[in-house]
């Protein structure tokens, strides 16, 4: 039986275990006709023509695991951003750990998806935003919304902030052969509201994890949303993170997201907006070896005028590693004076690595301001023989040009922690260390 | 100090240097002058052991080590600098963190500590004093955007933080005003001792009047054609490098 099969008649068992007579519910069994319907996407298909998920197809995922399974803090404590506090919503096999997560109700809501689905206080909330950006076309977010049932649930309420981030860490321990998770994330920002968000997906052991997960974002007025993916998996875990962000007047949301790990990663990031003034950025560092794949489809509706995105992705290729930029940007009639900026910068330090990038504009205003640009090159020869010549050796001035050249992305992460750490990554993914932070 | 004997280098099967001979000992200056594309900056290059070009024949000798195999970043540890003539600008890596690795990779290799970070302060500060740099300077991204002058200064500002004991300043003089010729020409020359030597690589003898050479030599179509004192930098000025080449002819 492949995937598709499985997934159809897993339906059933889940339906057994949730409450079919909630309203999120009907929208399961639509979104579960659409993806029969649809099935898995195909290289046929032009937003998946360099992404092959035949392979994944043919694995026999469990999709449901069969047990809870407990960590020890103490053993998975290095995937947290433990320099610093932070609220955790932690997922075990894609069961919530109560025992590793910190959640609050105090002012805010920093809780789980599976609370805010069945009790009635969450009603009205996910009444009005739950699947309302995300694709109801897109076969994968179609079939993640169909199980939807766990996950984060975040409200801020109006002028309110947390006091710390957030951490969305899904853990798999591997007691499965091989394991399917599908979170689903709803985080609703209020008018002046502010949220920093860091999400991590990591298994645990060689074994085979497939991860399709759906994020929804809506970002009201003047509210303010970081949100850093840290995709640092190890070579048997496969992601397909579908993002979608709503945003209203005068908001400004921007997404960081640092691949290094993992075997295929496919990110599609949507931003919509619904409002003026708009500010939506999207900056990302991929780094990756032997046998992996990385794909970063990106989408900005420029629905109204006067908003910005800006857009800027760092790869640095090596082995026999594949690499996917694909940004669209979409500026409709009415949205005159948008500024659209987006570059994709790449370095093959590899003979045998490949990247395939492509800007698509489609802009139907006149007066806006889009730029777009892509570069594929390599180190150049001509600064390392300049830093070995002042006694950096060759793998460390390497590593000095690639961090040099991954540098600006770096500069707007927001909490330093996390900077020192993605900074600690990057070293220890080009396999040196330096003396320094940039 | 450096002795190198019948060197022939060059790129690709082209040879660029046709049985170079020269020895500079310590304390001295030497100054290398010629036309375009006599093959000075292929002389600094190889010294520095820029990969890109092969050695053929011939030696190059520090402190009786043959050279040959070692690095570019090995030939800096043991004490030779190149001043490019070309600095490369690197955006993203300060002055400041680059001299910081540069010079923690040297005492790594020599197997001592990394350098205290109020000591690298100090150093820093007492070298950018010596070359009129502003603070400022030293943390933007290397060398980008600096103007032609800047880069140079930059180079010997480096060179300072590193005191090698072989510098060769590959057309520092290019793309300075008299002022800031003046500038980098006196950080040289208190730079210089008895223990260290330098080569100056030169168009004009322009640069010659503020770091006073030993001896000088012209290369000619990747040959020293003529050695001499400071006088011949002179005599090249006046004559240009007409006569030098029908010598060399003849």
């Amino acid at each position: 039986m492949d995937l598709k099969d499985k997934l159809i008649s897993s339906f059933m068992a889940f339906e057994s275990n949730v409450d079919i007579d909630h309203p999120v519910h009907d929208v399961r069994v639509e979104a579960m006709k659409n993806f029969e319907m649809k099935g898995f996407p195909n290289k046929k298909q032009e937003a998946w023509k360099y992404t092959s998920l035949n392979s994944l197809q043919k694995v026999n995922f469990s999709i449901f695991p069969k047990e809870v399974n407990a960590l020890e803090y103490k053993d998975v404590k290095k995937y947290f951003l433990h320099e610093m506090d932070t609220y955790k919503i932690v997922f075990v096999d894609g069961i919530y750990s109560s025992f590793l997560s910190e959640t609050t109700h105090d002012g805010v809501d920093i809780c789980l998806m599976s609370s805010a689905l069945t009790k009635p206080m969450y009603k009205p909330v996910i009444d009005v935003y739950f699947n309302k950006v995300a694709s109801n076309d897109e076969s994968l977010t179609t079939l993640n919304t169909a199980f939807s049932r766990e996950g984060a649930y975040i409200y801020i309420p109006k002028n309110k902030m947390p006091k710390k981030p957030v951490e969305i860490v899904h853990f798999a321990t591997g007691n499965e052969a091989s394991l399917m998770l599908q979170p689903r994330n709803l985080i609703v920002v209020e008018e002046n509201a502010e949220l920093q968000i860091i999400e991590r997906h990591q298994s645990l052991t060689s074994n085979e994890v497939l991860t399709n997960c759906v994020t929804e974002i809506y970002a009201a007025e003047n509210a303010i949303v970081d949100y850093y993916k840290v995709q640092n998996d190890t070579a048997s875990s496969s992601l397909i993170d579908n993002t979608y962000i709503n945003q209203k007047n005068k908001s400004v949301v921007k997404v960081h997201t640092f691949s290094f790990g993992g075997k295929l990663t496919r990110n599609n990031l949507n931003f919509y907006q619904n409002g003026e003034h708009i500010d939506s950025t999207m900056k990302g560092v991929t780094i990756l070896g032997e046998k992996q794949h990385v794909d970063h489809h990106t989408l900005v509706h420029h629905i109204e005028p006067n908003c910005e995105s800006h857009q800027d992705y760092k790869g640095i290729y090596g082995e026999n590693s594949t690499g996917v930029f694909n940004g669209k940007i979409i500026v409709d009639k009415i949205a005159q004076k948008t500024n659209a900026f987006q570059q994709n910068n790449n370095i093959l330090v590899s003979d045998k690595a490949t990247i395939n990038t492509k800007p698509q504009l489609e802009i139907f205003a006149d007066d806006v301001k889009c730029s777009h640009g892509c570069t594929i090159g390599q180190l150049d020869e001509e600064a390392l023989f300049y830093l070995q010549s002042r006694g950096i050796p060759k793998k460390e001035a390497r590593a000095l040009l690639m961090y040099a050249f991954a540098n600006n992305v770096l500069e707007s992460v927001r909490i330093p922690e996390l900077k020192t750490r993605i900074n600690k990554l990057i070293a220890n993914k080009l396999g040196v260390s330096l003396g320094f932070d940039l | 100090m450096l002795k190198i004997n019948n060197l022939h280098a060059g790129v690709e099967g082209n040879e660029i240097l046709n049985g170079i001979n020269l020895e500079v000992n310590a304390g001295e200056v030497h100054a290398i002058m010629g036309p375009n594309g006599s093959g000075k900056s292929t002389l600094a290059a190889v010294i520095a052991g820029k990969e890109e070009f092969e050695v053929t024949e011939g030696t190059v000798v520090l402190d009786g080590e043959d050279l040959e195999d070692s690095a570019p970043e090995e030939r800096a540890h043991k004490g030779i600098f190149l001043s490019f003539q070309y600095p490369v600008e690197i955006p993203g890596v300060t002055v400041t963190n680059f001299m910081k690795t540069a010079i923690n990779e040297s005492r790594k290799a020599k197997g001592l500590e990394d350098m205290p970070a109020n000591q690298m302060l100090k150093l820093i500060r007492e070298k950018s004093e010596l070359l009129g740099i502003n603070r400022k300077f030293l943390s933007r991204s290397l060398n980008e955007g600096f103007s032609g002058g800047e880069k140079k200064r930059n180079e010997i500002f480096q060179m300072a933080m590193l005191e090698p004991k072989l510098a060769i300043l590959d057309e520092t003089d290019s793309g300075l005003d008299i002022d800031a010729l003046r500038i980098v020409a006196n950080g040289v020359n208190k730079l210089r001792s008895k223990d260290n030597a330098v080569i100056v690589i030169t168009h004009y003898q322009r640069l010659l009047e503020y770091i006073v050479p030993d001896y000088v030599h012209v290369l000619h179509e990747g040959k020293i054609v003529k050695s001499g004192s400071k006088e011949l930098a002179f005599e090249l000025e006046e004559k240009g490098y007409d006569w030098i080449k029908n010598e060399a002819v003849v």
